[in-house]
């Protein structure tokens, strides 16, 4: 205790610069919005419900997404016409922007932190950063647009090709010399992928086929294999107004909950299970986006285009729809707050993010936003996948 | 919405939309042909649809494939909500640009 005193003492006397100011504060509690056709986002704090800054300048964000910093201060956002910004959110300054391609789709942050990886549709590759200054590291051409980007254990980014139908798996060890593992005929036009958030299963959802593609990566030498293989019975799918984004999948205990393209269900999978169908749950157009609350109890679905007025929330237990809201005209995104009892939706064509209690189903409040889509919390910081 | 679509685009001829179903109609090509064709239309997971790249390619051709989809491609048909004289009318945005 003394001793410990005397530490505290000298902590303080010798390091002034950690002594607490009024304008000090954490990142748990902020993220972002993208207001997609203004090109800007908003940096706000997810506890006081209040915007704190603007960001713009950021080019076309259109399908925009965005990765955190490991110390969770920095967010990398990823723009449409290939750009790369790197955003001080405790000072709302734009510390740096690259444009590092043409026409890019998403990114990804590596497990230690110090690589961003950008996924182009032209050229076709994945371009590495440094996290810190933006400097190129690596280039990898694939011939092919690059969809489904994602972090993995062990240093590596798994991603998929949608011309050629690869999945591709990277290990970044050595930053400037990537060691490439591809895996050929994974099947028709991959659209986009996920990754379980223990980091071992990787699935990229096929357009042209029914079915989706698994690589499991506590074996990657075992290739990649069909999972629900004719999950539509052979029936016309329906036409796809906008493709389902298969990142921040849902996972509930065992259970996987996955938006079928073309038809309005969701698909339940059990994973301990050779990933096995257990059922499929009617919902009220076709799912873009099926989330987990963090604790996987509730899983919430928006939908395509012209059924996007509306979120649906299954109960994991039943597997049925339990609830149906209406937030409003195009609804584009959903995030939980990083414990889950708050869900915060983008309601694009009213300009609005509103805030949900996800136990009472109450809207709690709104934040306005210009044509708001991505919304992103700095709790994605540490988690895998994100 | 789609109703909303259906009970204001009973436009008939070569009219041009009224204003306001011009409005959403440029919504619906913005937002929603964007998702896949990007939002400036400089193209995505669809190909770019910038006047230039439309160079060469038949208007009433580019108006069926809007109301009638790709078969076999990701490109949906929009005929449940779209009057063929406004797919040809978007059509006409697009040879113009976007903004």
């Amino acid at each position: 205790m003394n001793y410990l005193g005397v530490l505290m003492g000298a902590i303080l006397l010798t390091a002034p610069v950690y002594a607490a100011s009024a304008d000090q504060r954490g990142t748990g509690d902020l993220g972002i919005v993208v207001e997609r056709a203004a090109g800007r986002i908003q940096i706000f704090d997810s506890s006081q419900r209040t915007k704190l800054a603007s960001v713009s300048e950021l080019g076309d964000l259109s399908h925009a997404s965005a990765v955190f910093s490991r110390d969770a201060r920095y967010a990398y956002v990823f723009g449409r016409d290939g750009g790369l910004s790197k955003v001080d959110l405790l000072t709302g300054n734009l510390e740096k922007r690259v444009a590092q391609a043409g026409n890019s789709i998403g990114g990804a942050i590596s497990q230690d932190g110090k690589l961003v990886a950008v996924s182009n549709y032209e050229p076709g590759g994945v371009r590495v950063f440094d996290a810190g200054t933006l400097e190129p590291l690596a280039d990898i051409p694939t011939g092919s647009k690059v969809v489904g980007l994602v972090d993995a254990p062990d240093q590596r980014f798994v991603f998929s090709l949608y011309d050629l139908g690869e999945i591709w798996l990277v290990d970044m060890s050595v930053p400037a010399a990537p060691k490439i593992t591809k895996y050929p005929n994974i099947g028709q036009n991959p659209y986009d992928a996920l990754i379980t958030p223990d980091g071992r299963y990787y699935v990229a959802g096929l357009f042209g086929e029914d079915g989706m593609a698994l690589l499991d990566l506590w074996h990657p030498d075992k290739g990649v294999r069909r999972i629900l293989d004719g999950y539509g019975r052979g029936e016309e799918p329906l036409p796809v107004y906008k493709m389902p984004h298969l990142e921040g999948v849902a996972i509930a205990g065992k259970n996987a909950f996955l938006p079928a393209v073309g038809r309005h269900e969701i698909l339940v999978v059990d994973m301990d299970n050779d990933w096995q169908e257990v059922g499929r749950i009617p919902v009220h157009g076709q799912a873009v986006f099926a989330v987990a609350r963090p604790d996987g109890r509730q899983i919430w679905v928006n939908f395509a285009h012209p059924a996007n007025d509306t979120v649906q929330v299954i109960d994991a237990a039943t597997l049925k729809v339990v609830h149906s809201i209406q937030p409003g005209p195009a609804v584009l995104h959903l995030e939980f707050t990083p414990r889950g009892e708050q869900v915060w939706i983008s309601v694009r064509d009213a300009d609005r993010v509103d805030v949900y209690d996800t136990r009472s189903m109450a809207l709690l409040g709104s934040l306005p936003a210009d044509k708001p889509s991505g919304i992103f919390m700095t709790a994605r910081a540490h988690r895998i996948g994100y | 919405m789609s109703l909303v679509f259906l009970a204001c685009g009973a436009s008939f001829g070569a009219e041009p939309p009224t204003p306001v179903r011009q409005t959403e109609l440029m919504t619906l090509l913005k937002h929603d042909c964007g998702s896949c064709h990007g939002l400036t239309m400089k193209g995505g997971l669809g190909p770019p649809l910038l006047p230039d790249t439309l160079t060469g390619k038949d208007d009433q051709e580019l108006a069926r494939i809007i109301l009638d989809g790709v078969p076999g491609k990701p490109m949906p048909p929009w005929r449940f909500e779209l009057q063929p004289e406004e797919a040809r009318w978007l059509v006409d945005r697009l040879r113009e640009g976007l903004k």
